[in-house]
């Protein structure tokens, strides 16, 4: 609805993969501003000259934003994203523009760590392979279960201990695990034991959880020598981006028992998974869904609407991505 | 350890008589025997009875598994018994109440396996909650690509739980999930003035189905437990609610268990134990909000090795007339 007199909502680009449904508040959304959509149906033939003059972008979904894109938004001063990642915007492009950006913060980060913790007890406990097992109807003829291993006072060794690894390690230290992790910087204030590089954290690491960020610097920080160090009796969880794990040496290793598992919710070519994955009883894959749970939905949406609101209103963000401290 | 005799270095080993047999006896059979001359009246086509009366007529020490029953009928059949070492937490299988009148001392595995049975419950917690079975199932089948993303989970911090037994496991558990933010509040006979502020007493395990969204079943099996999750508790419960069983599946009525799931009247269920393993209710594979495992809470390669030390360790103790290592407590006897 167009407010009284000259006054229209305040535009706002759309920018999502075609195939990316807005379900989060687009009703609102579509009631106090003016939303320029690309993939309108019928197109918006305004979309062209309209979209010059927006001053918000919101990039729903993993669509890459580059510079290109910006070119074409010579107005844009603020990106609304909605995940904890990043890799997928042009951050040097955003920097040099002095857009500012919004990311999904913390509001993600329990669910992600829960599941971390999740997959790991799946993985060594064999949860899924015993739910399995059950449901073969394989229980009454074969009465022996394979057994497990023990989780409660392993070492977890976290890669990236942010928002998310914070999390995951004050959830095993409930399990009686020591915990050592490996960050960009050494932690202030943080007792856990420090390792510079992952190769050092995996030779000391039974759980090896990766929930860092993903950036130049990182991609493929997990390597065949780091998995060798983890070894036999390691296990792998990745809640990150697919592209940190090194996944064709990855797979390598699962299939030769090098390593002793893996508890995978990202991929490097979602939504492919490689084939030989799919019968290792030791390895649980889930479809990248460490974020969905309803509560953490209505979060996200309710943080969005909240930060277009207050930039139309000049008013201080929330989770905005400090562009001066580098990730780039 | 044989040498050039072992017939006679066998007869110099102290007899136990093994009940079960139990899942440790599986891995570490040659350690038992070359401890111990092992009587193991399943390889005899003896019916049990007559076994005992052949063989075990002398017999002090026995070693009994949580799928063997220790009824009267069969203590009566042991007349020299003086000791059984239960390879469990669990006592529902063997009488106490006879053990005690014939001067039967019991052992067992105290909380030996209570971190791992808790491992396993927020494991099994967290996997129906969050759909992680029925999400690798997903993309083992090949059905990412096809059908898009999978149904939300549903989170689990923020959560009321309620535990039902706050000993060894309830503890365990508890400890773990106030890590994830869960809300904690238990169900128990005594008032617990060791556990930490936030922890509840509910009156009765019905208002604490009422107060929760998930029940942690974490008590021992005794005639007042039986059943004790019924159909009024599972209704408290709610829609949303979720129940995890690592104890004994005679805790739950499982026939009301499968209703409520069917009808959706609660939210999902992580069940390790059944009422009448190694069977169970075929209604319940058909359900994806619940996520099964064969009575494998126990099962690691790390308890294994503790139990078996803990077991040599009270056998040891009996036979050279010292106090056990992990005898049942007082309280726990009727």
């Amino acid at each position: 609805m167009a407010a009284a007199g000259n006054e229209t909502p305040p535009l706002l680009i759309l920018h999502r993969f075609p195939s990316f449904t807005l379900s989060l508040g687009a009703a609102v959304l579509r009631s106090k501003y003016t939303v320029l959509d690309q993939y309108d149906v019928p197109p918006n033939p305004s979309f062209s000259s309209l979209s010059k003059s927006a001053r918000l972008l919101f990039c729903a979904g993993p669509r890459p934003l580059t510079s290109d894109d910006l070119d074409r938004y010579p107005a844009v001063e603020c990106v609304i994203g909605t995940s904890a990642g990043v890799n997928h915007f042009d951050l040097a492009a955003l920097r040099r523009r002095g857009i500012r950006l919004t990311t999904a913060g913390d509001v993600f980060s329990d669910d992600v760590a829960d599941y971390a913790i999740g997959l790991a007890v799946d993985v060594l406990r064999r949860v899924s392979a015993a739910d399995r097992f059950v449901r073969a109807g394989s229980w009454p003829v074969q009465r022996e279960y394979t057994l497990g291993s023990k989780v409660s006072g392993k070492r977890v060794g976290i890669v990236g201990l942010g928002s998310i690894g914070s999390r995951v390690a004050k959830r095993f230290e409930a399990f009686g695990c020591s915990i050592a992790y490996n960050s960009r910087k050494v932690k202030p204030n943080v007792s856990y034991t420090h390792y510079d590089s992952v190769a050092d954290l995996a030779s000391n690491t039974d759980i090896l959880v990766v929930c860092c960020a993903f950036t130049n610097e990182t991609y493929h920080m997990i390597t065949k020598d780091v998995m060798k160090r983890l070894g036999k009796k390691g296990i792998i969880v990745n809640v990150g981006r697919g592209a940190l794990i090194d996944e064709e040496e990855l797979v390598g290793s699962l299939v030769r028992g090098e390593i002793g598992g893996a508890g995978l919710d990202v991929f490097e070519h979602e939504p492919r998974v490689p084939k030989e994955l799919w019968t290792l009883d030791n390895v649980v894959l889930s479809a990248h869904k460490a974020v969905l749970t309803p509560e953490s939905m209505g979060a996200i949406e309710e943080l969005i609407l909240s930060n277009i609101d207050a930039f139309f209103l000049n008013k201080p963000l929330q989770a905005e991505l400090g562009l001066d401290e580098e990730m780039l | 350890m044989a040498d050039n005799n072992p017939a006679a270095d066998v007869q110099q080993l102290p007899e136990i008589i093994v009940f079960g047999p139990p899942t440790i006896f599986g891995h570490y059979e040659k350690e038992f025997n070359s401890r111990f001359r092992v009587l193991k009246p399943w390889e005899s086509p003896l019916p049990l009875s007559q076994f005992l009366e052949a063989q075990a007529h002398n017999t002090r020490a026995a070693l009994c598994g949580a799928t063997a029953s220790l009824t009267a009928a069969v203590l009566c059949s042991l007349p020299s018994l003086r000791l059984i070492v239960a390879t469990s937490a669990g006592l529902d299988h063997i009488d106490l109440i006879e053990c005690r009148r014939q001067g039967i001392v019991v052992a067992y595995a105290a909380s030996l396996f209570s971190a791992d049975v808790a491992d396993f419950a927020v494991g099994l917690l967290l996997d129906v909650l969050r759909k992680i079975s029925a999400g690798n199932r997903f993309v083992k089948n090949g059905l990412w690509p096809v059908r898009g993303d999978y149904p939300l989970g549903v989170k689990l911090g923020g959560k009321r739980v309620g535990i039902v037994g706050l000993g060894s496991i309830g503890f365990e558990v508890a400890k773990r999930l106030e890590a994830f933010g869960c809300e904690i509040s238990y169900h128990s006979r005594e008032k617990k003035s060791c556990v930490l502020a936030w922890f509840h007493i509910q009156m009765s395990i019905h208002e604490l189905a009422a107060k929760s969204d998930i029940l942690a079943i974490c008590c021992a099996l005794t005639e007042q437990t039986h059943h004790m999750i019924n159909r009024d508790v599972m209704l408290a419960l709610g829609k949303e609610g979720v129940i995890v069983n690592i104890v004994r599946g005679g805790v739950i009525e499982e026939k009301a268990l499968v209703t409520c799931l069917q009808r959706a009247e609660i939210g999902g269920s992580g069940l390790d134990v059944f009422e009448h393993e190694p069977r169970l209710p075929k209604e319940l594979l058909q359900l994806d909000n619940v996520v099964l495992s064969p009575h494998a809470a126990v099962l690691t390669q790390e308890s294994m090795e503790d139990l078996y030390h803990l077991l040599v360790a009270n056998f040891q103790a009996f036979f050279s007339n010292k106090p056990l290592i992990s005898p049942v407590p007082h309280h726990y006897l009727p």
